[in-house]
């Protein structure tokens, strides 16, 4: 008979180890799918997901029960990008002058006719990864959270640990961040 | 260029992209072998942590006792032969059954 998440969790609350395993094989789609918007390299999101359950596991103790544990891992994982993201503050300074055709092309076209630049385009999702990279970790945790995966204000203070006020304020100083480096490369571009 | 618009674009781009949600291969056992290894390495610290407290303590107590011998002044006796000093000792209740009767 399955065992359920109650139960395997009391089971390793009380020794056994060998109980996180379920945990482990249902969960881990979702961390490294999570893993995946913050960091590129397979290795680095390996890194990400190990450091989720290995922090899950030594603090399992603290998981109450009241919400479900999918919500207590996930605000776990959203934590532990965000210390990768502070931790591997790489590219942010370089130039745009690197973009790929594909990347140009797109932007040429945006330029002549944004309706004929569509967003399903490649080389938009390569785009925004560039900006989304050069952004500071908050900025990047923010836009994420808030603009790409739609979340709620509410929902983002509980997942970062961050009040109300504090993710609002955070929220306005990330889309100036992000405005302010899509004027750095249009004037890298076009002047 | 208009960059609210650009800005708009590339969020809806990025929200099209399809989350992959891929697994290593026999990624929980990696993390389970790795948790086991971890909990027995925790008990055996628990031993260390034991001794090297009892050792600490040890070490304490030696010190201590040095010091209270180092410091402490020496009784002062006038015999310097150890044997006869431990004669006397010895035969102490013999001499004074002697010398009751």
């Amino acid at each position: 008979m399955e065992r359920t998440e109650a139960e395997l969790i009391a089971a390793v609350l009380k020794g056994d180890a060998a109980s996180f395993e379920p945990l482990v094989q249902k969960y881990s789609p979702r961390v490294f799918a999570t893993a995946r918007r913050y960091a590129r390299r397979d290795s680095e999101v390996e890194d990400i997901a190990q450091e989720v359950w290995l922090k899950a596991f030594e603090k399992l103790g603290s998981f109450r029960g009241e919400a479900p544990f999918e919500h207590w891992l996930m605000r776990m994982t959203v934590r532990t990008c965000y210390d990768f993201l502070r931790g591997h503050q790489r590219n942010r300074e370089s130039s745009f002058s690197d973009l790929s055709e594909p990347e140009n092309d797109w932007l040429e076209r945006f330029v002549a006719a944004p309706e004929s630049a569509s967003e399903h385009a490649d080389a938009a999702k390569l785009l925004i990864n560039r900006i989304l990279e050069k952004l500071s970790p908050q900025a990047r945790l923010v836009i994420t959270l808030l603009e790409i995966e739609d979340r709620s204000v509410k929902e983002i203070a509980k997942l970062t640990g961050w009040s109300v006020p504090l993710v609002k304020v955070r929220a306005f100083r990330a889309r100036a961040e992000m405005k302010k480096i899509l004027a750095k490369m249009a004037k890298e571009k076009y002047l | 260029m208009n960059l609210e618009q650009l800005q708009q674009k590339l969020i809806a781009a990025a929200k099209t992209e399809v989350l992959d949600d891929r697994v290593p291969y026999a990624f929980e056992k990696r993390i389970t072998a790795l948790l086991s290894s971890r909990v027995a390495a925790q008990k055996l610290d628990v031993w260390v942590h034991g001794l090297w407290r009892a050792a600490i303590s040890c070490v304490a107590i030696t010190i201590v006792c040095g010091a209270f011998a180092a410091f402490t002044p020496a009784t002062n006796s006038n015999s310097t032969d150890l044997s006869q000093d431990f004669e006397n000792t010895l035969l102490a209740s013999v001499d004074q059954a002697d010398q009751a009767q």
